[in-house]
């Protein structure tokens, strides 16, 4: 048997050296691990309009992702009364950096409507053709979902989406994520009605019947699916006004 | 402790008892399908082969590790306090392959993040360093820890095998058998051998990996019938 003060000083021995090696690798790791996260941030916004680019996005290097962020997109910063925020407003919201991909969307969430930061990059592909990316985020089951929308020139069309969650269920709510014939039937589906109304997408449980507004469910998944389906129904809407301007 | 008696020779030779202490736990003493333990994760992490993959050899990693250490600390450890001192082993253990693994495969980790902490409280790896490494030196207990490891690693890997086969016609991502032309069996092709066949969404699920275990267990005492348990 260990007395008490050979109990204490071991533990504490121990919890010291823990320490120091988990800090000590924490802290030498930190660069890698916030490179990894700023590219895999902007492979996500690339997901999104993965049917325009030329090379499939996991065939392509880090500086082929860094490549097209400085010269195929335009990235802004902007209010839901439409208006652009400046870099250095970015930064005082907290975000190093000041771009649109710095912002952390999730952090937005929690912030009430007028003071939130939308991030809107304009995509430029090699024929001159633009289209537009917006960032929504929404609940799923479990925790939150989010992700990227494409929209063709015309504002309306959508050219493909890119979705992630914290902790959706693998095999049914993480297929928001990891499902690409699901995300495809996205492609091609119209946010507003011929005459011009927010009519926003459907996911359909059961079955879709091929409307311009609506997309099959995922079976099992019926309640992350509906976040998916109301994520863009109120995501969208914030851009609205930004929307507006472009199209003049 | 039926196990302790095992090492009573010492030093650094590789005979039949050392043998034995790596490849037991891959068949007649197996973790997942012996033992029981570690069924948690095994449920979880088996929709895919390449999480699988990573989560076993995350497993190997720590059950080696934290069989080493606690084997050489075993005569200093306070009884006290031994097994908040073994959770600590684990926990560092876990946090630097959490670390790594966010380091050097991003997406494995965004996969797989929330599992990779539950390797704490996994049965298996506290079990070995109550029931083998607290009694034995650092070789052999590393050798222990190296075989259940595997040992749990094997069978993750081949409930995912059919998990993955069945459930999304894929093995480690790559399309194996369904209905489009990206897959290598294309299941809607008119006439195809195999045209009968859906992928089945049930094997994704989690009922899916209750099953299958229990069928691998079946399998198993079926053939070896010394494992069934008589009482």
């Amino acid at each position: 048997m260990h007395n008490t003060n050979q109990v204490i000083k071991f533990v504490l021995i121990m919890t010291t050296l823990v320490a120091l090696t988990l800090a000590g690798l924490f802290t030498f790791l930190k660069p890698v691990h916030e490179a990894n996260e700023a590219l895999y941030n902007k492979k996500a916004i690339l997901y999104a309009v993965a049917s325009k680019l030329d090379t499939p996005i996991s065939k392509m290097s880090p500086e082929k992702i860094d490549d097209i962020f400085t010269n195929s997109i335009d990235q802004k910063v902007v209010n839901q009364r439409g208006e652009e925020i400046s870099k250095e407003d970015v930064i005082a919201a907290g975000y190093k950096g000041g771009r649109a991909e710095d912002v952390n969307i999730r952090k937005e969430k929690r912030k009430s409507d007028a003071d939130r930061l939308l991030p809107f990059y304009t995509y430029t592909d090699s024929k001159g053709d633009k289209s537009y990316i917006v960032s929504i985020v929404g609940n799923g089951l479990w925790d939150e979902i989010w992700g990227n929308v494409a929209l063709e020139s015309n504002v309306n069309t959508i050219a493909g989406v890119a979705f992630d969650h914290q902790a959706e269920t693998p095999g049914l709510g993480a297929e928001i994520k990891d499902n690409t014939s699901w995300k495809n039937q996205f492609t091609g589906k119209n946010l507003y009605a011929s005459n011009g109304d927010f009519k926003s997408i459907d996911v359909v449980k059961g079955g879709s019947k091929g409307g311009p507004h609506e997309v099959d469910g995922i079976s099992g998944a019926t309640i992350t699916a509906d976040g998916v389906a109301e994520m863009l129904d109120r995501g969208i809407v914030y851009y609205q006004p930004y929307f507006e301007k472009i199209k003049k | 402790m039926a196990e302790a008696a095992v090492a009573k020779n010492q030093g650094m030779t590789f005979g039949k008892n050392e043998r034995k202490l790596l490849v037991d736990p891959l068949s007649t003493n197996n973790p997942i399908t012996v033992q029981v333990l570690g069924i948690c994760s095994a449920l979880a992490v088996t929709t895919g082969m390449k999480n699988s993959l990573v989560m076993a050899i995350a497993v190997v990693f720590v059950t080696m590790f934290s069989s080493l250490i606690t084997s050489a600390l075993r005569n200093s450890i306070p009884k006290q306090v031994r097994m908040i001192v073994q959770l600590v082993i684990i926990a560092t253990l876990v946090t630097i392959v959490e670390l790594t693994l966010k380091a050097v495969s991003y997406d494995s980790y965004k996969q797989l993040s929330v599992f990779i902490g539950l390797i704490i409280t996994n049965c298996i790896v506290m079990g070995r360093l109550e029931a083998f490494a607290m009694g034995n030196d650092p070789y052999r207990s590393t050798l222990d820890g190296i075989g259940n490891g595997i040992g749990y690693g094997i069978i993750l890997m081949a409930v995912a095998f059919v998990r993955e086969l069945f459930g999304k016609g894929e093995l480690f991502g790559y399309k194996i058998i369904g209905s489009s032309s990206e897959y290598a069996v294309n299941t809607a092709a008119d006439g195809s051998w195999m045209g009968w066949y859906q992928p089945n969404n049930l094997m994704i699920l989690f009922p899916a990996a209750m099953f299958v275990i229990a069928v691998m267990i079946w399998i198993h005492r079926a053939w070896k019938p010394q494992l069934v348990d008589v009482s």
